[in-house]
């Protein structure tokens, strides 16, 4: 029962709209980093161009998914129209707000900071207000689908919440305590600085702060593409979901042990105990737990649905799986950049191995091979799903589809391998300049080359992307049913109140962040000789 | 079941819940605090309390060494990017009357025929950082100290509002522009060398880094050297002397000859 079809495409359109301005953006970057331009004489444009396209990438586009994806999960899982949909449009319209806020002070070079801002590097104050706006815009939304589920419980007592909605949900609330950290920073840190009030600031707190945002934020933009390898997967290519009560725990458990991790980001830093290190480190060791449950599940599902379409043998239900089917193709893109990456992100967790790649390429290769690989993939087969229910119009050609999703894995394996690789060497990250004849970068010059086309094929992709859902509203129009999700191979009758509600384990995510990071945090705050003095961008 | 059963020990997903996640957070408590520390041999601790005060991050107080102190004065100048703005009209007056004593050397429209440089326009933050460095010793010159000795904090300031409402006159020995040697456009990142215009105005502009445009270029020469040598030591965290200490002599040439050859309205202006 998708109602409010509008809602969910401002929220999609809006989303993939930003997407393709920061893919332009990401491109021209490894482009004009690597030796195939001779530079374009001016690193502040560099990291003008990289902050767009870091805030974009990491605060605009994912959020926008998830809460389009969060609508429209609400009305056709819950059967319900959704409740609150002016705060709803008034949530989105915070964002539009916010984001263009945001990306004005960017645009003129006052917030040339990166996304993870870097203090004491201080921009325009309206690049953190505009930031500030986007998240609590988000929150509506977390709010929304809290009251939601609520409404819905009260009308179907003890009926089990839909694992759709239960995932959802889950994800909002990661979403809404994770955002907290960067809250923190930005209004008790970042604004007032920004704002002249106070001209020096804690930059190893603030790091501290961020830590919490920046690791389970992952999490939240991983979200959906998790909902969708749960529940789009096994129905779109024709299977069941082998365990519902699997997918409940793997959720559950990305709630709790997603935040209490974020200090492995901080392995060089010297304002944190090497104590709360291990402690983080250990901690992220788990985060691979539910990533294992699920490749267990889904694999289990696919096989499932392999075997009912005639597949036989140990290995024959692999070539009886829909392959011209675009969700089939994407769910296996997705787990094969998941397997590298989550290879890769076991190194960067670990407090001994991270020392030989810390502040290195590898680190950009691995979160651009995690989110914009495995993740977007999702969030393509996730649009692509969704489409027809919401234009009332097929997809234009489902050749074009494929090609779209082969293009983006290839491009970003092109991409993102040589850039671990460079790493390895020592290539350090955040740099606007390299210089290749130089006998220290010389060797990694044919790899950042390889790396530059590989982009160049995503932003290819990315724009066919664009293409496909702009011709699909001029599509002639079709009735694509009812939006359903997948169905487990055992009915859900029963589930245990604790599998069917949040309360256990949100409760589990904020005690654990208070042993995890109240010490640091509240250690750093307390001293009074930590502070260093502000540095303004573009001032004199 | 009501959410005061589900928050009992009684609910086995509670029960299990809770029990993993603090026996874990004990156990890796134990090895973070107590094994990890103790298991660095070159970590030497007084006792259990004190490894688990290190592994926790509480700052120690080091052995009651004094600090070494540095062979020269350091900069003391503290600068905002509020310092000296919007200056009054008085103080711009003020600063031109003082500004009487510098003309014989920088010139009487702050345009120097001395080889010393040009003021006329500079970043106010500049003029007063140098005089402040001038009077606290940061900075020596045989010829500059003494004139700065005496100034009061007022009269610094005026100076460098007046000097900065100055208009950018066209340098006073202009030569053919000469093309953007390699070490301006790009710096050297290997060596930690920076482009020069991330900090000195033509592509941004670091609070208390003056232009150079037009300036002498036996100044500017002379500036680099002095930087590289450690004999001018009033640079903010010694910004310019590493940089100066990684470029080759003829870099330094390079980069002197082509700022002195540029016209001064080519710089950045700002608000």
């Amino acid at each position: 029962m998708l109602e409010n079809r509008k809602l969910v495409l401002a929220h999609f359109w809006l989303a993939f709209a930003v997407f393709g301005l920061a893919l332009c953006l990401g491109a021209w970057q490894m482009f004009v980093r690597s030796p195939l331009y001779t530079w374009i004489s001016n690193p502040e444009w560099y990291y003008r161009s990289l902050t767009a396209h870091g805030t974009v990438m990491g605060y605009v586009f994912p959020t926008l998914v998830a809460m389009g994806f969060g609508y429209a999960i609400t009305e056709s899982a819950l059967q319900q129209r959704l409740v609150g949909l002016r705060w709803a449009w008034a949530g989105f319209w915070l964002i539009v707000v916010g984001a263009i806020m945001a990306m004005v002070p960017v645009a003129l070079g006052r917030a040339s900071v990166l996304y993870t801002f870097y203090p004491p590097l201080i921009g325009n104050v309206f690049y953190y207000i505009g930031v500030v706006l986007v998240v609590v815009g988000s929150w509506i939304w977390v709010a929304l689908m809290s009251i939601n589920l609520r409404v819905w419980r009260r009308a179907h007592p003890d009926q089990p919440v839909p694992l759709v909605m239960f995932a959802n949900v889950a994800g909002s609330y990661l979403w809404a305590w994770t955002a907290v950290g960067a809250a923190l920073e930005l209004l008790l840190q970042i604004i007032p600085v920004a704002l002249g009030l106070r001209t020096t600031i804690d930059a190893g707190l603030a790091r501290v702060f961020f830590s919490w945002t920046l690791h389970a934020i992952v999490y939240f933009w991983l979200m959906p593409a998790y909902i969708a390898y749960y529940t789009i997967v096994p129905r779109a290519i024709g299977g069941r979901l082998y365990s519902d009560t699997m997918g409940r725990i793997s959720f559950i458990l990305f709630l709790v042990v997603a935040m209490p991790i974020g200090i492995h980001h901080t392995f060089a830093d010297p304002q944190v105990g090497a104590g709360f290190k291990f402690i983080h480190s250990a901690f992220t060791a788990l985060v691979a737990l539910p990533t294992l449950l699920t490749v267990f599940t889904i694999c289990a599902s696919v096989e499932i649905a392999g075997r009912l379409r005639g597949g036989r043998g140990l290995f024959g239900w692999l070539a009886a799986l829909p392959w011209q089917n675009p969700i089939m193709l994407a769910v296996a893109f997705s787990f094969v950049m998941l397997g590298f990456g989550g290879a890769g992100g076991l190194i960067n967790m670990s407090y001994q191995l991270d020392t030989s790649i810390h502040n290195t390429q590898w680190i950009t290769g691995h979160f651009h091979l995690i989110f914009g690989g495995a993740i977007v993939i999702m969030y393509f087969a996730i649009a692509y799903d969704l489409w027809p229910h919401l234009t009332g119009r097929d997809l234009p050609d489902l050749r074009l589809v494929r090609a779209q999703l082969w293009l983006w894995f290839v491009g970003m394996i092109v991409t993102t391998f040589p850039w671990h690789w460079v790493g390895i060497l020592g290539m350090p990250r955040r740099m606007a300049y390299y210089d290749y004849s130089s006998p220290a970068i010389a060797p990694e010059a044919f790899s950042v080359s390889v790396s530059a086309i590989g982009a160049f094929i995503l932003l290819i992709s990315g724009l066919l992307f664009l293409f496909i859902l702009a011709r699909a509203h001029a599509q002639p129009a079709t009735e694509a049913g009812a939006y359903r999700f997948s169905l487990p191979v055992h009915p859900v009758r029963d589930v245990p109140l604790a599998l069917n509600s949040h309360a256990i384990w949100v409760a589990l995510m904020i005690g654990l962040t208070v042993t995890n990071y109240a010490y640091p945090i509240l250690t750093l705050a307390a001293r009074s000789d930590t502070s260093v003095p502000a540095v303004y961008v573009g001032a004199q | 079941m009501s959410t005061r059963e589900l928050f009992s020990f009684r609910n086995p997903y509670f029960a299990v819940g809770v029990g993993v996640a603090a026996g874990l957070f004990v156990l890796t408590a134990l090895a973070g605090f107590i094994l990890l520390p103790y298991a660095q041999p070159e970590l030497k601790f007084a006792g259990l309390w004190d490894a688990i005060c290190s592994a926790a991050g509480l700052p120690r107080r080091s052995i009651a060494v004094e600090a070494p102190k540095p062979a020269h004065r350091l900069s003391e100048a503290v600068l905002t990017p509020t310092t000296l703005a919007r200056p009054s009209q008085e103080a711009i007056g003020r600063g031109a009357t003082l500004a009487q004593r510098c003309a014989i050397c920088h010139g009487p429209t702050g345009i120097s025929r001395a080889d010393s440089p040009n003021l006329a326009g500079q970043y106010a933050s500049v003029i007063y950082k140098e005089l402040l460095d001038f009077r606290s010793g940061a900075r020596t010159n045989a010829v500059m100290s003494p004139f700065a000795a005496n100034l009061t904090d007022q009269e610094i300031t005026d100076l460098a509002a007046y000097y900065a409402y100055l208009p950018r006159l066209p340098a006073f020995h202009p030569v053919q522009q000469l093309p953007k040697p390699r070490v301006v456009i790009y710096g050297a990142p290997v060596r930690g060398i920076a482009p020069c215009g991330s900090c000195h105005g033509s592509l941004d502009n670091k609070a208390g880094s003056p232009w150079l445009e037009g300036q002498s270029e036996a100044y500017l020469k002379a500036q680099l050297q002095a930087f590289a040598a450690g004999q001018r030591t009033n640079d903010i965290s010694q910004q310019m002397r590493n940089v100066a200490r990684a470029m080759t002599p003829r870099e330094i040439d390079g980069a002197a000859a082509y700022y002195a050859s540029q016209p001064p309205e080519v710089v950045k202006a700002t608000d």
